[in-house]
């Protein structure tokens, strides 16, 4: 069916409420990425199926739905009972039975699944009073996990393409819409930072046919904010992208997916073709005269293709190699005409300003940094997964508040912000407020969102090496700083990793880092010295004991490290079982051994015992 | 080797306008059909959307999601993401080579398995990841390595 007013809309979305209220009964099978893994497709199935056979609410009274990314990964998978708020980790194909029996038809709590607080050991029967959840702003990812990412009645049930219809129907006029993203200050959520209403007002001034473009080649390792936006609410980033269209008065619009994803292909394929059968996209949209076109364009999985010029030359079939950057995007962007790229989360923003206002906008959040921004908090945390919360929300908060602490409660080492961009931050910065200048200002950067949190485990100089290694592959060649310096540098760092370090590389590494961000064409190139600068500056002892004492107090570098089993060994055999190449001897109850001459140093046995019987050594 | 199915590749080339522009669109199609990119494939391409040759395998050579090779029958993805780095990514990757007898982005002799690793999958709350074609195994360690490899061999 088409919309053709905003009357039209009103009326269609009332009778989607009426079969289907939002009281209504609703079992909520988390299928993000995750919980996908953890065979949630599954789970969900199975509950339908138990359910016709057991013939429990007809579809009038219950659904099951299979929404995107809910967040706790971690606990996954996860299944949410709504209204009653009911929320259950880490449910197996085997809980269905007795979740259809208890939970669905009685509304009995099943003990077992709910969420357990690491803390105070209590068992949380309701969502919404996690700790993870309940420290959390969740705006731009207010309809993650709870609506059906591939059927548009439900993103319109929840109020989506209102703010759209509302301003079509008003014939607002396009330049007060950039004037109020403009007003609300909201910044480039892809890294930069850059002021998207001022990018919009340079395009806007410019001549030409403008093309719209989001940016979801999201490279940064250790991010996945915007691939579960793209698969958890597709239609979110779609509203935003029209909107920027209708006020820059665009006629054609791409999105650049990253080859490594193609659940969010499908979902954004499929949510362009329902907002065309609605009359949302394509010829005059709701019956006014703006016309817009999406299209979507798939990587060819090169990291250097999420800078802005990389992407446009390959959405125009050709090699991704950025230019300088003289003349603007916005003058001469996709097939030399103006262009607006804005990243997945900067557009999922929009229809909410737009709806709620600017002011409200820059009430959230910092001055210089308003409204909130979403994480993938990773890597030694006890809740990983994805998160929002306002800017200017402290590190601690965030790492131990939402994240619950340190995996086995070891020690905080760093965290790592901004990808191969940015850097690691340590202890002493953890009531740092998280905003674009603040961790400028430390030494990192914002990045896309990936946040991950590295224990006393971590090596800070592999850290940076293996950073450095990812920039290699991933340089596009094209400058001879980014080209031969990475190498360069790459070398030093394994030098140093390798127990061959000498004190005399460092003040090289400084000076190659310096060039490189001097004379780099590109921002991959001008930050790659990042990860290895920030590493340094915080964590230079770490790399005067791998030069000087050879060695790896992380028991990482495995020329430096050596690992024993010492007296408190109780013989329970758990890194008997996990070493992979059977180098642990020793008989039950008693002590065991490793034979150093097997050992390949993974450190497997260390990560399984409960007893701290291994010892990190130096290598003889 | 067996004989390649050009018409597959024809009508590939319909379904796009014929210039520079949709070259990667048609490289990846054709990735997708067969598994790499045939060298004759990329001839009748740089004919068809009119681009030389050498700009052809200057984009195949350039983007990593192409492969000049062919791959095996399951493709195994382990992710170095910073997550997966932190959390044993390079063990699990060098256990997969010790089980299979070969290095990262080769392929088995007999055209089974190809062990590659990938810069981040987006699936980083559960690291360490690998992706074996489009299955995702979560929080790998490299004693389940083993297992996962079973678990593919059993599946033919």
């Amino acid at each position: 069916m088409k919309i053709n007013s905003f009357d039209d809309y009103q009326n269609l979305r009332k009778q989607l409420l009426v079969l289907q209220p939002l009281e209504q009964k609703k079992v909520l099978v988390c299928c993000g990425t995750g919980c996908r893994a953890g065979g949630s497709l599954e789970i969900a199935h199975k509950i339908e199926e138990d359910l016709k056979a057991k013939g429990i609410g007809s579809s009038v009274e219950l659904v099951v739905k299979k929404p995107g990314c809910q967040g706790m990964c971690e606990k996954g998978p996860l299944v949410w009972f709504m209204p009653q708020g009911i929320f259950y980790c880490s449910v197996k194909m085997k809980d269905v039975p007795e979740i259809v029996e208890k939970t669905i038809a009685k509304g009995e709590i099943i003990e077992r699944l709910l969420y357990k607080d690491s803390e105070t050991k209590e068992r949380i029967s309701h969502h919404d009073s996690i700790p993870f959840i309940a420290r959390q702003n969740r705006l731009v990812l207010r309809n993650m996990g709870v609506i059906d990412p591939m059927d548009i009645k439900d993103y319109i049930r929840a109020g989506g393409y209102e703010t759209l219809l509302d301003i079509l129907d008003k014939k607002r006029d396009p330049d007060s819409i950039i004037e109020e993203i403009e007003k609300s200050g909201l910044r480039g959520r892809g890294g930069g930072g850059f002021l998207t209403g001022r990018k919009w007002k340079a395009c806007k001034k410019a001549q030409g046919n403008r093309y719209v473009l989001c940016n979801g080649d999201e490279g940064d390792p250790g991010a996945f904010m915007d691939r579960s936006i793209m698969e958890g609410d597709p239609h979110g980033v779609l509203e935003g992208m029209i909107l920027g269209a209708y006020s820059l008065c665009a006629k054609e619009g791409y999105i650049y997916v990253r080859h490594e994803y193609p659940l969010a292909v499908k979902h954004l394929s499929h949510a362009i073709q329902e907002a065309k059968e609605y009359g949302l996209l394509g010829e005059n949209i709701a019956g006014s005269s703006f016309s817009f076109e999406i299209h979507i364009n798939r990587g060819g999985g090169a990291f250097v293709c999420g800078e802005s010029s990389a992407l446009m030359r390959s959405l125009e079939g050709k090699v991704g190699e950025p230019r300088a950057k003289y003349i603007h995007a916005t003058d001469k962007g996709l097939f030399d005409s103006p262009t607006v790229l804005n990243n997945v989360e900067t557009w999922a923003n929009v229809p909410l300003i737009l709806q709620k206002g600017a002011k409200w906008f820059t009430e959230i959040g910092t001055p210089k940094s308003p409204g909130t921004k979403v994480f993938s908090l990773v890597g030694k945390v006890k809740n990983t997964g994805l998160i929002e919360v306002a800017m200017g929300t402290t590190l601690r908060e965030v790492i131990f508040g939402i994240g619950g602490g340190i995996i086995g409660d070891r020690q905080f080492k760093a965290v790592q912000t901004g990808g191969p961009s940015g850097g690691c931050l340590p202890a002493s910065h953890l009531d740092t407020p998280v905003d674009f200048d603040t961790l400028t200002q430390a030494g990192s950067m914002m990045g896309s969102g990936g946040m991950i949190v590295m224990d006393d485990r971590t090596c800070m100089v592999d850290v940076a090496r293996y950073f450095t290694q990812f920039l290699i592959q991933e340089s596009c060649g094209k400058c001879l700083p980014c080209r031969e310096g990475l190498p360069q540098l790459h070398y030093f760092l394994k030098e140093i990793v390798e127990g061959r370090g000498k004190e005399e590389y460092l003040p090289k590494i400084e000076e190659l880092a310096q060039v490189l961000q001097d004379s780099s064409l590109c921002g991959l190139g001008s930050t790659s010295a990042n990860p290895v600068m920030s590493t340094l500056r915080y964590f230079r002892e770490e790399y005067l004991l791998h030069i000087l004492e050879k060695r790896c107090p992380a028991g990482v570098c495995k020329a430096l490290t050596s690992f024993t089993i010492n007296e408190k060994c109780t013989g329970c055999g758990a890194c008997l079982r996990v070493c992979p190449v059977e180098a642990i001897i020793g008989q039950k109850r008693e002590k065991h051994e490793i034979l150093q001459a097997k050992c390949i140093q993974c450190g497997s046995c260390y990560s399984v015992c409960k007893f701290d019987a291994i010892t990190i050594g130096k290598r003889s | 080797m067996e004989c390649l199915d050009m018409t597959k590749v024809e009508e590939i080339l319909q379904a796009y306008p014929h210039d520079e522009t949709s070259l990667i669109m048609v490289l990846q199609d054709i990735h997708d059909t067969f598994n790499y990119l045939p060298c004759d494939a990329l001839k009748r391409v740089a004919q068809e959307l009119n681009v030389p040759l050498a700009k052809v395998f200057s984009v195949t050579t350039f983007y990593k999601a192409f492969s000049l090779n062919p791959k095996g029958k399951k493709v195994i993805r382990v992710c170095l993401g910073t997550a997966c780095h932190i959390r044993g990514g390079e063990e699990i990757t060098q256990e997969f080579e010790r089980q299979l007898g070969v290095l990262r982005s080769q392929t088995t002799k007999d055209q089974e398995f190809t062990l590659e690793t990938v810069n981040c999958v987006g699936a980083c709350a559960m690291a360490p990841v690998v992706v074996v074609n489009e299955e995702y195994h979560r929080n790998v360690t490299a004693i389940k390595v083993k297992d996962i490899l079973k678990g593919e061999k059993n599946e033919d």
